[in-house]
C-alpha cells in the first residue's frame, strides 16, 4: 500500500473529528467553521480520507452490549491447522475481529450475538467444530473504550517508522 | 414510522454503515426512517449520554496511518488494585481500549487488557514497559500479544443485515 500523504485539513479533521462529531443539521459546516474553511472543503477532505483508506466511516461507535451480547474468545490452534480453523471460525456471521496473534493462544476473535444465550451457543459450536481449547473472556469492566486516538504527526514518528 | 416509534434498533441499522457524506446527513437518515431530523439527533444525543454510543466521529484505520505495531498487552494484577490501576492505564495516551476480564483457572491468569498502538514494535514495547512501570508491585506477570494477521474485521451487525465492512 502506498504511504498516505495527508493535507493539513485532513490531519486537522482526524485530530478533532474522531469524537464529538457535531449533531447539528449541517455538521460538516460546523467543523468547517471551527477550522476556518468551507463545508465543501471538509466534505472533499473526508471523501479523500475515505478513498485513501485512512477513514473507514464517520458515524457512531456503539458500546459493547448496546446491541446484543459479545465476548472476546481465543483458541490455541496447532499452526498447521490455523488457516482451516480461522476459516471455520470466520464462517460464523456472529464473529468479528478475528486476529492471529503470536502467542500459544494464537487465534483471537469477538462473538457478538443478540443475547448471552445465543452468544454462548456460537462459542459452544466453535469449540465443538474445532475440538480445541477455547477461552471465553467477556468484558467485566471497561476503563477507556475507543474514545478516539491521538495521532502523532511529528517527523520523529515518521523516522521511527522508517527504522522499523 | 412516526417519531414516537423510532426504535434504537432501527436507528442503529440506519447508521451502522456510517453517516452519509452529504451536507445534511441526519436529515437524510431521518428521511430513510420516515421520522423528523430532530428525532434522529435527539436519540443519538441520548444514546451518547447514557453510554450506549461511545463516540460519534471519524473511525480511522490506524494501520494506514503507520500504526502497524498493535499489541494486546495482558497483565496479571492483584485483584484489590486492578480497578484503580486499570483506570490509570486507560488514561495513557497510547492505550485505545482498557478492559478487565475474568481469569480462567488453569488456562489464563491475565485480567487487565490494554490495547497499545505504535509505529514500530520498539515503540509499542516501550509503551508496554511504561504500563509495567505504572503497575509496579501490584503486577505479577504480563505479556504482549502482537497481531500478525487480520483474518476478519467487521462492524457490529444487527440481525438480517449485511455485514458492514471496515477497512482493516
Amino acid at each position: 500500500m502506498a504511504p498516505v500523504d495527508l493535507s493539513p485539513l485532513e490531519k486537522s479533521l482526524l485530530d478533532i473529528a474522531q469524537r464529538g462529531f457535531p449533531l447539528s443539521p449541517r455538521p460538516y459546516a460546523t467543523l468547517a467553521r471551527q477550522l476556518g474553511t468551507t463545508e465543501d472543503a471538509v466534505l472533499a477532505a473526508f471523501r479523500s480520507l475515505q478513498t485513501q483508506g485512512v477513514v473507514g466511516r464517520i458515524g457512531a461507535v456503539w458500546a459493547q452490549g448496546a446491541v446484543g451480547s459479545s465476548c472476546l474468545a481465543a483458541l490455541k490452534v496447532p499452526p498447521a491447522r490455523l488457516d482451516a480453523v480461522a476459516a471455520c471460525v470466520g464462517a460464523h456471521p456472529e464473529v468479528n475481529h478475528n486476529y492471529e496473534r503470536d502467542h500459544p493462544w494464537n487465534l483471537w476473535f469477538v462473538v457478538a450475538a443478540r443475547d448471552e444465550a445465543a452468544r454462548e451457543a456460537v462459542l459452544d459450536s466453535i469449540a465443538a467444530e474445532t475440538g480445541l481449547p477455547l477461552l471465553r473472556l467477556p468484558m467485566e469492566h471497561g476503563h477507556h473504550l475507543d474514545l478516539g486516538f491521538a495521532i502523532d504527526w511529528s517527523p520523529s514518528a515518521a523516522i521511527k517508522e522508517n527504522r522499523a | 414510522m412516526t417519531d414516537a416509534h423510532l426504535t434504537d434498533q432501527a436507528l442503529i441499522a440506519a447508521t451502522e454503515g456510517g453517516l452519509p457524506l452529504t451536507a445534511t446527513p441526519y436529515a437524510e437518515i431521518a428521511t430513510r426512517l420516515g421520522v423528523s431530523e430532530t428525532a434522529v439527533t435527539d436519540r443519538l444525543r441520548a444514546m451518547l449520554a447514557d453510554g450506549r454510543i461511545r463516540r460519534i466521529g471519524a473511525v480511522p484505520n490506524h494501520y494506514r496511518l503507520g500504526y502497524t505495531a498493535n499489541g494486546m498487552t495482558v497483565w496479571d494484577v492483584a485483584d484489590d488494585r486492578v480497578m484503580d490501576l486499570g483506570a490509570a492505564v486507560g488514561q495513557l495516551p497510547f492505550v485505545s481500549h482498557c478492559y478487565l476480564r475474568p481469569r480462567v483457572p488453569g488456562l489464563w491468569s491475565y485480567t487487565l487488557f490494554a490495547m497499545v498502538h505504535g509505529r514500530s514494535r520498539a515503540e509499542t514495547d516501550a509503551h508496554a514497559a511504561a504500563i509495567r512501570a505504572l503497575l509496579g508491585d501490584a503486577l505479577r506477570a504480563g505479556e504482549i500479544l502482537y497481531s500478525t494477521r487480520v483474518l476478519k474485521k467487521t462492524g457490529i451487525r444487527t440481525a438480517g443485515r449485511q455485514p458492514v465492512k471496515e477497512t482493516s
